[in-house]
């Protein structure tokens, strides 16, 4: 029984590192821009739900003030930083990235300081379901759970079945022949842009009462999630899904095992596929 | 070492996803025995030459070279085997001066990875190589100059050279030709037909007057398959190829 | 081809300068002095790969922080280590660690190698950061320096902080002499036609994976001189030394600096510790001093943004217009 415990944890883990991953592959395969301050915009979720939580005393009213707040940001660093950096090299992308980074570290020591916030859980999933006599698993983490399904439904949804997954599908294969096909390819990055922070910090936000708000959260995740987008493949939105899921278990797994090592699991995981299949597993040679 | 066969080709294929690109090519390259492909854009010719040369990998069938089973060898082993492969596309190295670009291509020979301590530059053998290749391109002159600063057709010959510096028994040219005028094509033409006296040479080509002042033997492709294959002057009057070409082949006497 | 190295009569004034600095500096500028040309080292390994190879590596703090943990795990406890025998051992545990390591990244380009070189540098991190035998979070302490003891002559005493800066510059001058050196060579020339154009160099018969991890390796060993240097220093080593933020300020350093000039390494590692005393200094931003990183983050996006050659971009204008004329292309 303990093993389906596990078992939920890994699939919970594993689904939310797909919602934050997912993002992170899009804006690499249509834009081809390495962000790093993706994992910034999950904190920035994270701690803007704990502070509306805080603020309002409803943690649903929070969570769409959360998304709303860092879609704004999104858009605001997309149209002033981010767009100047399409035709740059990588180097000045990571660099530049990397300086965001730090800007957005110390802004959150300075408005919300070092410490660690615990998120209250909010009341109506603050119970769990027995499993077994002696064991039972929170309700929330099967809610997290739900939500990250939702949310990928969703994105497979708007990818495959709309107008504008079908633009973005253009954009991730050919940039130029996208946009002479009449695509407003300046609005659709904004928006794929913004869209990625907002799904960033949907994560953050709904992680938050489980693993609470701490300083370097978003760049804890963020490598793991690079691990992710090379397993499975830039771009690849399937590829994402199958490497978080593995992902999701390696961790799980490791940490039942060997618990001194676990974190490194991850990294071995990633370096087998590097040997077997190094263009990842959604990718064509 | 006149007539020997270098390269081997048996049944070559090469698909991405449902398509092949190459069905089941077979050819045979001999020293003194210049081999053209032709056929018409999208017959598979650069994809043939990217198997030959290793580039791509085959879906199936066998390559040998001087005997040897290549099929499965990366690039810079074949070369280092007396392969050398001119590239369609130029591929030179522009930011590098003429001479640096043979005398790169020149020390792939003698690598010498841990000679620390001594300039490049200063190595005897890569430059001797080095100034041979340029010397068979007429490109000698120009040895100081930025590999961008050169013509179009200063770069393919360039292109050539890069090839020759390595010194290899067999030369894989992609279209040589392409871009160039009149008075560069014969040069062009002219080197290809000595190269040929004793190398092994596979040309790809478009331009058939050049092609049939140099094959010995031809053969020609279409829709990654072989259609014909044999002497200029049996290639000339196969009835497919003249409907495949549709009058093409009239060279002008 | 534009020289990789500045002319000799500015690098002898430059060396000239270092050498005389400890006779007109206080003792604090001395070990500061030391610092900057640690990280010098530390980011002229670097620019190797970045600069020279085009290989991004956003993992380089993993082989500086091996060899300063091999440093503090073989060092006796309260006892002088041997630095004839310790450094070869610590950079040889980085080269070791480059060597693995590059095994499995080399093989990838672009930004695969960037999110590989990161991967696989945090996994070092956890290593020494989760388990009991790389320290744990608390870090290890080196409390006697190494000694530079061979057959009873002791050439400096690493506890000096005056000769312990000597030391630190005959390190730098001979890394950057061997660099420019080894990057004319036949390797160099591979390396740099590497960079310009992978699939042709295969073409002409370079196996590129073999002289990609060499550039790796050594790199890597580079990088473990510095973090030994560092070490010794600083007397105490924990898992933030191998930590990302670590990578992204190294790789800061190189290409603000200037990259594919080695003294653009150098300036750059000057003018990070120097923006770093200056921004984190009270007087400076006060209150907010603590959190300089912030005008730091900023700085960094600023200059990206308008400076697409970085500082050491800079001078080379200033070179190239007095050089034109004698100039071989």
């Amino acid at each position: 029984m303990i093993i389906l415990i596990q078992l939920l944890n890994a699939v919970q883990y594993g689904l939310l590192l797909f919602l934050l991953s997912s993002g992170l592959t899009l804006i690499f395969g249509i834009m081809g821009v390495i962000n790093l301050a993706h994992g910034s915009f999950y904190m920035i979720g994270a701690y803007l739900a704990y502070w509306f939580a805080k603020l309002t005393g409803n943690f649903w009213l929070a969570i769409p003030l959360a998304i709303a707040v860092a879609f704004a940001i999104g858009l605001l660093i997309e149209n002033t930083i981010i767009r100047r950096l399409y035709r740059r090299d990588h180097l000045y992308q990571v660099l530049l990235t990397f300086g965001l980074i730090l800007v957005f570290e110390e802004l959150r020591s300075i408005f919300f300081g070092d410490e660690v916030h615990g998120v209250a859980t909010p009341k109506i999933l603050d119970f769990s379901v027995p499993l077994t006599d002696t064991l039972s698993y929170p309700v929330y983490r099967l809610f997290v759970t739900m939500v990250c399904l939702g949310i990928a439904a969703l994105l497979y949804w708007t990818i495959y079945k709309t107008r504008i997954g079908m633009m973005i599908r253009a954009g991730n294969s050919n940039r130029e022949m996208a946009a002479s096909l009449g695509i407003n390819v300046p609005l659709l990055f904004t928006g794929v842009f913004a869209a990625g922070m907002a799904l960033a910090a949907l994560a953050g936000a709904i992680a938050a009462p489980i693993s609470s708000v701490f300083p370097g959260m978003g760049n804890q995740i963020l490598i793991i999630c690079f691990v992710v987008v090379v397993i499975g493949g830039i771009g690849s939105i399937n590829g994402a899904l199958i490497a978080s899921i593995a992902i999701g278990f390696a961790d799980t797994l490791g940490k039942v095992i060997a618990a001194e090592y676990s974190a490194i699991a991850v990294y071995l995981v990633m370096a087998l596929i590097l040997l077997w299949r190094p263009q990842g597993i959604g990718n064509q040679a | 070492m006149s007539d020997e066969t270098i390269l081997q080709a048996r049944n070559l294929c090469k698909r991405f996803g449902g398509l092949a690109a190459v069905d089941d090519v077979s050819l045979e390259i001999r020293t003194g025995v210049l081999h053209a492909v032709i056929g018409p854009n999208g017959a598979g010719k650069t994809t043939l030459l990217n198997l030959l040369s290793g580039d791509l990998p085959a879906s199936s069938g066998k390559i040998s070279y001087s005997g040897r089973d290549v099929t499965s060898w990366a690039p810079d082993k074949r070369s280092r085997l007396g392969m050398g492969r001119s590239y369609q596309k130029t591929n030179i190295f522009f930011d590098f001066t003429v001479l640096e670009n043979c005398r790169l291509a020149a020390q792939s020979r003698a690598p010498r990875p841990f000679q620390w301590w001594r300039n490049a530059a200063s190595n005897e053998t890569d430059l001797t190589r080095a100034w041979r290749a340029l010397d068979a391109v007429s490109l000698a002159t120009r040895a100081a100059d930025l590999g961008l600063t050169l013509s179009h057709g200063e770069q393919r010959q360039l292109e050539i050279a890069m090839c020759l510096a390595t010194e290899p028994r067999l030369l894989l040219l992609d279209e040589p030709l392409a871009g160039m005028g009149a008075e560069e094509s014969k040069i062009m033409i002219d080197l290809i037909a000595r190269l040929a006296e004793n190398h092994a040479v596979l040309l790809v080509e478009h331009d058939m007057d050049a092609v049939f002042q140099l094959a010995k033997t031809l053969t020609v492709m279409a829709n990654g398959k072989v259609l014909a294959a044999g002497t200029p002057e049996a290639i000339r009057a196969n009835r497919e190829v003249q409907s495949a070409y549709l009058g093409v082949l009239e060279v002008t006497p | 081809m534009t020289p990789i190295s500045l002319p000799r009569p500015l690098l002898l004034v430059a060396v000239l300068a270092l050498a005389f600095f400890p006779f007109a500096a206080s003792t604090f500028y001395v070990q500061l002095g030391a610092k900057i040309m640690i990280l010098a080292i530390f980011a002229l390994s670097l620019d190797l790969l970045v600069g020279h190879s085009g290989m991004i590596s956003f993992g380089h703090a993993a082989y500086f922080g091996v060899a300063a943990y091999a440093l503090a795990l073989i060092s006796p406890k309260y006892e002088a280590a041997n630095l004839w025998l310790t450094l070869p051992a610590a950079m040889g545990a980085s080269a070791l660690a480059a060597l693995i390591i590059g095994f499995f990244v080399v093989r990838t380009t672009g930004v695969y190698f960037i999110m590989v070189t990161l991967a696989f540098a945090q996994m070092l991190y956890a290593v020494f950061h989760d388990t009991k035998a790389g320290g744990g979070s608390d870090g290890i302490y080196i409390y006697v320096r190494p000694e530079m003891t061979l057959a009873g002559w002791k050439p400096l005493d690493l506890e000096n902080p005056t000769q312990f800066y000597y030391l630190a510059l005959i390190f730098l001058i001979g890394v950057y002499v061997f660099l420019s050196r080894i990057l004319e060579a036949t390797f160099g020339r591979a390396l740099a036609g590497i960079r310009l154009n992978e699939p042709r160099m295969r073409s002409i018969g370079f196996p590129v994976f073999l002289y990609r991890l060499g550039a790796f390796v050594l790199a890597g060993a580079l990088a473990g001189l510095a973090g030994y240097l560092a070490a010794c220093q600083f007397g105490f080593v924990n898992p933030d030394i191998l930590a990302w933020q670590q990578s992204g300020i190294v790789l800061m350093m190189v290409i603000l600096g200037g990259m594919g000039r080695l003294h653009g390494a150098v300036l750059g590692a000057f003018s990070y510790v120097v923006l770093q005393e200056a921004l984190s200094a009270p007087a400076l931003l006060g209150a907010y001093a603590k959190h300089w990183q912030l005008a730091l983050g900023g700085l960094i996006v600023l200059i990206v943004l308008a400076l697409p050659h970085g500082v050491g971009g800079l001078l080379d204008g200033v070179l190239r217009r007095k050089n034109r004329a004698g100039e071989i292309a």
